[in-house]
């Protein structure tokens, strides 16, 4: 059986979970056994609707102090599930729980792990997984020696599956282990869309002079539904808040669009964000590096590009 | 306080990604070797800053690796460690490196034990997570702050879009990012004194490995950037909508 470990925040399933039921779904067609979901917590999503995603069951661990994610406590307990439910694959999105807890889950279970997966296992030697190594710029295909295997797959690499179907919910009980960490605080940056969950970013560079000039980029970002995001040089001279930082040092990214403006694409930039499935460029120097590594390229002012751009954006959304 | 800090050795972060040995092996050749950036300024630099306010603190370094990781032990020791363990062993399997970090662990009495949020050669972000399953302790990951008080560390984490704050008695284990502190570069006095600090090197616990790197690959090349004239900007949203299909 293959399990998929769902991880919520606020009460809502992230969108990387339902990415990974959909991976964990289709390994278990390859190994012609269940895909199976694992929920410790409480959500308002409709729980029967993971069917859509590929798991035929969901287990949960109804119990609100598991909303407090305690990596030492949910390592065990997805442990303890696993082994009860004999499940030989275990999938977990690479996202900040998923990293936090697989590897301590794959100790405990004896399992080899490949993180940053960005492919379906290989059965034809083994089981072999392929992951995203040297920031980006490589892949390693590993494989996995151990009976019991742990995955943990890169974000927005796979995709969402739609089935008809709708899963059963089964209600699990585990003794719960004394917490090990105390959330004090929790600091959310509100009506912003998180960098690592966003389909569309939008980044600026130096290029845009000084941070009294991002308007145009924030307009642009509006009229998309788009994150934001910065270069190093930027979040370091304060003009942008660290957060947005994406790069080899800030966030690692892999949206389904990035634009980036005035950014010349550094080879340390390009490792935070060269997983992006479709790069456009707006810069006034062609022999920018960026350009060498985009789809789409547009050799120009910035000021007099992103205005018409947020226009054209706009058009197209009102016609739709 | 006792502090141990994992270091890794990793390829600078402009060298040439390429691979030898019908594509099974990491190309070194004229490779320049680093302290992986989040292991050197953020939880190296971050143990540093506690000792600089309790100099009765102990930063122990350890690292995984052959005698090519010496230097880097050295200019960690410069930057501020007291004393070093190199475990000689060139394994790249994250769980035979947890285990070698383990054992080295539980010989000491260390409160705090801190890594990298992960190396930029493997990016497997698998050994804090590891060691806390290993030894049984409360792991903190993707942390950019720290204080410690008593017994008691205020550690703050990344979540998307904000931060947590979790309150954990030690001894812990924690992985450090951006925000945790800024890079330094060692001073003359620093290197000099590196070069007579305790460096103990040992031989590896015998640990099966759990995986093998079968080959490597390079991802396929971009086939050329569409360049789009600037007073174009319909037929570029047409394009993204039209043929990437991404809006």
């Amino acid at each position: 059986m293959v399990l998929i470990y769902i991880d919520h925040s606020e009460k809502e399933i992230k969108k990387s979970s339902h990415e990974a039921i959909s991976y964990g779904a289709a390994i278990a067609k390859q190994l012609g056994c269940s895909a199976e979901a694992l929920l410790l917590g409480t959500v308002n999503d409709d729980l029967t609707a993971l069917g859509k995603l590929g798991a035929s069951k969901v287990h949960q661990l109804n119990n609100e102090s598991l909303n407090n994610f305690d990596a030492k406590v949910h390592a065990s307990l997805i442990a303890t599930a696993a082994t009860n439910l004999n499940a030989e694959v275990i999938v977990f999105a690479h996202n900040i729980n998923g990293k936090a807890i697989a590897p301590a889950v794959a100790v405990k279970l004896d399992a080899g792990i490949v993180t940053g997966a960005c492919s379906l296992p290989d059965l034809q030697n083994g089981f072999e997984v392929t992951k995203t190594v040297f920031s980006g710029k490589a892949f390693a295909h590993i494989k996995i020696e151990t009976p019991k295997k742990v995955i943990a797959i890169n974000q927005n690499s796979f995709g969402i599956q739609n089935f008809e179907a709708s899963a059963t919910v089964v209600e699990m009980t585990l003794p719960i282990p004394a917490a090990s960490v105390k959330v004090t605080n929790v600091n959310k940056i509100i009506g912003e869309i998180p960098l690592t969950e966003a389909n569309l970013v939008v980044s600026g560079g130096r290029g845009l002079k000084g941070p009294e000039n991002w308007g145009i980029l924030l307009d642009l970002a509006k009229a998309l539904g788009a994150a934001t995001a910065c270069s190093r040089p930027v979040s370091d001279s304060d003009w942008r808040p660290h957060h947005e930082h994406v790069g080899q040092t800030g966030i690692q990214i892999a949206p389904n669009l990035y634009i980036a403006i005035g950014i010349s694409g550094a080879i340390q930039h390009l490792a935070g964000v060269n997983r992006s499935k479709t790069i456009v460029v707006i810069n006034k120097d062609p022999e920018a590096p960026f350009f060498k590594a985009a789809d789409y390229g547009v050799v120009g002012d910035a000021f007099e590009v992103v205005p018409a751009l947020t226009a054209a954006i706009s058009k197209m959304k009102h016609n739709e | 306080m006792n502090i141990l800090v994992c270091i890794s050795k990793t390829p600078d972060t402009t060298a040439k990604i390429a691979f030898t040995e019908g594509n099974t092996k990491f190309d070194e050749n004229g490779v320049q070797w680093i302290i992986n950036p989040y292991d050197e300024w953020y939880s190296l630099v971050r143990a540093i800053e506690i000792k600089e306010k309790d100099p009765t603190t102990n930063i122990h370094l350890i690292t995984v690796g052959g005698p090519e990781a010496e230097p880097i032990i050295r200019k960690a020791l410069a930057l501020g460690g007291d004393e070093a363990i190199r475990v000689n062993s060139n394994s790249n399997d994250s769980y035979v490196i947890a285990q070698q970090i383990a054992a080295i662990a539980k010989q000491g009495s260390y409160d705090l034990i801190m890594t990298g949020k992960e190396t930029i050669d493997y990016n497997s972000a698998c050994i804090g997570s590891m060691l806390s399953a290993i030894l049984d302790l409360p792991y903190v990951s993707l942390a950019n702050h720290l204080e410690v008080n008593g017994n008691t560390a205020s550690v703050q984490r990344e979540i998307e879009g904000g931060e947590e704050t979790n309150e954990v008695i030690l001894p812990m284990i924690i992985s450090c990012q951006k925000g945790m502190a800024e890079q330094r570069i060692p001073n003359m006095r620093g290197i000099m004194a590196a070069r007579t600090k305790p460096l103990k090197v040992v031989e590896p616990l015998a640990t099966n490995a759990h995986t093998s790197i079968k080959e490597f690959s390079l991802p396929p090349s971009k086939t050329g950037v569409k360049l789009i004239a600037p007073d174009q900007m319909d037929e570029l949203v047409k394009l993204l909508k039209e043929e990437a299909k991404v809006i």
